[in-house]
């Protein structure tokens, strides 16, 4: 197990250098930022070149990586337009998102695996079909629709709750965002629960537990669910990174200031430290959660071996 | 059962992780403060330093936390003696200012000439990068501070003299009678010492002398403004003080203002206007601001330059029908232009409703005839060309071309031409690589017809998309700037600005408003010239 982990790591580094400088280039080949922090003007000659040489424009872009990552390994992910240092902001945005992450993934994993292993064990019923119909819709309605109908009418109409985060995130505010968040991901885990279910209830396995008598709860839980969930779990672990790194929409609508938003806003500033650096962190967050989930599969089926 | 065993170790594991966090969000509520008002705001795109900001996230805290020599009038736009005692000149071009005395930052620091002169010296030398350095370009030895080629061979502007501590004098490169005008623009504000010796402690915390004073600033989520007890100026505030509050969407402030969570929001988003006035139960208002969007030309490319293309320039602005671009898109947010200025200047600073006449106005008929006249449409297709990613700049590009294909009877005439970001259509722009018509808008320093015009129009001025060049209307802009008599010197700037429009060197549009919405919880919420909340103003009812 141990090898094999480190052999996972060590795997990582080139995967982490190839995708930060493919980032680096996209961002960089986004054109020349200095034109647009001088709004409707042309910009003064001496005040860009200054400018310019500050954040080392004028170097050949394989030098400008190098120095880049040179800066990250000492913890110095350069600086935003506005002066904040991008270690700052994701000191700040990082807590948000990953409290949302959190709240939108144990509302996934709950509402989710129930709804899929009930629908799963009453295959064909209503039950099942009422599941179906639900997935199917909240699958069919992008995030923004159901962000901004839940925003107004829970958060305006209703005054359930507060329709646009504070500036101090608390759990409690972040309870609709996450609904919202978890929303389509939930309907991928019910159905794939809910196909995992059937396919295993029909199985050797199973029946040789039902016909050594054990209690059908104990099936259920340990026997079925455990082997069932493989399928699941693969989702899932992907499905961390793309929360976090897909909370742009859910964020903007809902005042978070997590990575969404300054993804969002760096983008549209082309504010290129803040955009590489977060999807550097962001990159680091898919790859951990990918080797996690493989460490899973072995939990969840003892028949898979890592040496 | 070893597989059981790791399982309980990452159950464990995630259960710390969500307990952890827990804790952290549950410190603190939201800083709901008897007697402030909750203000929406967005994060300055450039740190808190007066000349390096030229948007107006950061304008909005620096027209609080600072008072300039001159200040505008928040209903006629008037510059009015601020800081300044007076500011007087014999022959447009030396300047002898006075401030007034027993001046203090916020800080308790004395604000003496030096103050300001130490500031225009930092914004001027191109190595400190501020990007309104050019507002300094008028003043003797700006050329060697911030020279075009190599590096600045002065650090100081020659021009700039203290002569006590409350008299200092500056001499200007050359005539330029209305530039006190300018002097009430943010980036001429005084600064203290601790901005020069401690910049880093600066920034945290801004300090300045105007109404209010920064009392905590979490960079990108929250600033607390108090009132200075400092403070020597008109517009002593009459609240306990502003929370400016970081939204990251429009539409976010919105849904917290219609639940009482937010107290002013200058920014009601477009798609919403219609409703705001029921939402709000009446608190809301709009007024038109100091920005117009217009189309300008490239007079690079000899095919929109040569002789007779005015007309077609001219039939093209005539073939618009403004009134119902603004009325069935805008929803009356926006108003059709009827000259080269705003109507936030008033009369007195050069606002004239009658300049634009006949080329504003939609005439089909005259339109067709004047763009045939003028030898047709070159290449018989017109592209305007805007930024596709900010500001819905697409609807009224569509629609104009929708309005100038239904006057020529030929619906793939006129297309919208969107580039893709905003740094992209401004490196297109600055190269010289626009091919045909392209957005123009103009957000104004100040309220003044000058700053509509020079930058604008006269000959490599730094906002000339076009590069149009008219020798005549340089000579009238050169004599304008030697009247020392404010109100000669506007007659003079609208003669130049007639110039303008009658080689319709632009397509002018229309004026964008300024919105503002409150809560039931305050009540007098004006909006400035520059369509910013008059805080100070604003009263919070207990």
């Amino acid at each position: 197990m141990g090898r094999y982990v480190i052999r996972r790591l060590l795997q990582m580094v080139p995967v982490f250098i190839g995708t930060t400088f493919l980032i680096f280039v996209m961002v960089y080949a986004i054109g020349d930022p200095i034109a647009a922090m001088f709004g409707d003007r042309t910009p003064d000659p001496a005040t860009a070149a200054a400018i310019r040489e500050s954040l080392h424009l004028n170097d050949p872009l394989w030098s400008q990586y190098l120095q880049y990552m040179a800066g990250i390994f000492q913890g110095d992910f350069g600086t935003s337009f506005n002066g904040t240092p991008v270690v700052e902001l994701m000191g700040n945005a990082f807590p948000n998102t990953i409290q949302l992450t959190l709240v939108a993934f144990a509302i996934e994993l709950v509402v989710g695996l129930t709804l899929g292993v009930i629908a799963g064990l009453r295959r064909g019923r209503l039950v099942d079909t009422g599941v179906l119909i639900f997935t199917l819709l909240v699958i069919s309605i992008p995030t923004f629709v159901t962000g901004y109908v839940l925003q107004y009418f829970i958060g305006v109409k209703l005054g359930w709750a507060a329709p646009a985060v504070s500036i101090d995130v608390t759990l409690d505010q972040l309870l609709l965002p996450g609904i919202v968040l978890a929303g389509v991901s939930l309907a991928y885990v019910s159905r794939l629960t809910r196909t995992s279910i059937a396919e295993n209830l029909r199985s050797d396995y199973i029946r040789t537990a039902t016909a050594k008598g054990l209690p059908r709860r104990r099936v259920v839980t340990v026997h079925l669910m455990r082997n069932s969930l493989i399928p699941v779990v693969t989702f899932l672990g992907t499905d961390i990174g793309g929360l976090m790194a897909g909370a742009v929409v859910t964020e903007r609508i809902f005042n978070i200031q997590g990575v969404g938003y300054q993804l969002y806003q760096g983008i549209l500033r082309q504010n290129s430290p803040t955009v590489v650096g977060f999807v550097t962190i962001l990159v680091v967050v898919f790859l951990a959660a990918n080797l996690l989930v493989d460490l899973l599969y072995a939990v969840l089926d003892p028949r898979i071996r890592y040496a | 059962m070893r597989g059981a065993k790791s399982a309980t170790w990452i159950a464990g594991a995630i259960a710390i992780a969500l307990s952890a966090t827990a804790c952290g969000g549950s410190s603190g509520g939201s800083g709901a403060q008897a007697g402030f008002v909750r203000a929406n705001w967005g994060d300055p795109q450039n740190p808190l330093e007066p000349a390096n900001t030229n948007e107006v996230l950061g304008g909005k805290v620096l027209d609080q936390i600072f008072m300039n020599l001159k200040e505008y009038d928040p209903k006629t736009g008037e510059a009015k003696n601020a800081a300044a005692e007076s500011i007087e000149t014999t022959d447009a071009q030396n300047f002898t200012i006075k401030i007034k005395k027993g001046l203090k930052f916020s800080n308790g620091e004395a604000l003496t000439a030096k103050s300001f002169v130490d500031a225009w010296n930092y914004a001027a030398l191109a190595t400190n990068k501020q990007k309104n350095s050019y507002f300094f370009s008028d003043i003797e030895g700006y050329d060697k501070t911030s020279p075009e080629d190599g590096k600045p061979t002065a650090q100081t502007l020659s021009g700039l003299k203290v002569v006590d501590d409350t008299t200092f004098t500056v001499k200007l490169s050359k005539k330029f009678g209305t530039w006190p005008v300018r002097l009430g623009y943010k980036a001429f504000a005084p600064l203290p010492k601790l901005f020069f010796d401690k910049h880093e402690e600066y920034l945290k915390k801004p300090v300045g002398n105007g109404p209010y004073a920064v009392e905590s600033y979490e960079r990108g989520k929250l600033m607390k403004l108090v009132p200075n007890e400092h403070y020597a100026g008109q517009h002593k505030p009459k609240n306990k003080g502003v929370l400016l509050q970081v939204f990251t969407d429009s539409n976010a402030a919105y849904a917290a203002l219609q639940a009482g969570n937010l107290d002013v929001d200058d920014d009601i988003p477009a798609e919403q206007i219609k409703n705001a006035k029921n939402d709000l139960k009446g608190n809301y208002f709009t007024q038109p601001a100091g920005i117009y969007q217009a189309v300008t030309f490239p007079f690079y490319k000899p095919e929109w330059n040569k002789p007779g293309m005015e007309k077609v320039r001219k039939g093209i602005s005539m073939a618009i029908d403004r009134k119902s671009i603004t009325e069935k898109i805008y929803n009356g947010t926006r108003t059709p232009m009827v000259d080269l200025t705003a109507p936030v200047l008033g009369e007195a600073n050069g606002y004239d409703k009658n300049m634009c006449g006949d080329v504003c106005t939609y005439n089909p008929t005259e339109a067709k005839k004047l763009i045939q006249e003028g030898g047709g449409i070159p290449g018989g297709k017109l592209t305007i060309s805007y930024n596709a990613d900010k500001d819905s700049h697409k609807q009224w590009a569509d629609a104009a071309c929708n309005s100038i294909n239904q006057v020529l009877g030929d619906d793939k005439a006129c297309v919208g031409n969107p580039v893709g970001t905003f740094g992209d259509f401004r490196n297109q722009i600055t190269k010289g690589e626009m091919n045909g018509p392209f957005r123009a808008g103009w957000q104004m320093d100040y309220p003044h017809i000058e700053n509509f015009l020079t930058p604008l129009y006269a000959t490599g001025a730094s906002s000339n998309d076009g590069k149009w060049s008219n020798k005549e209307f340089d000579k009238l802009m050169d004599d304008a700037a030697a009247e020392t008599d404010i109100k000669k010197a506007t007659e003079i700037y609208k003669q130049a600005e007639k110039l303008v429009i009658q080689d319709a060197v632009n397509i002018p549009l229309f004026y964008q408003n300024g919105t503002v919405g409150w809560s039931e919880k305050v009540s007098d919420v004006a909006l400035n010239p520059f369509s910013v909340p008059v805080f100070s103003d604003i009263q919070v009812k207990s």
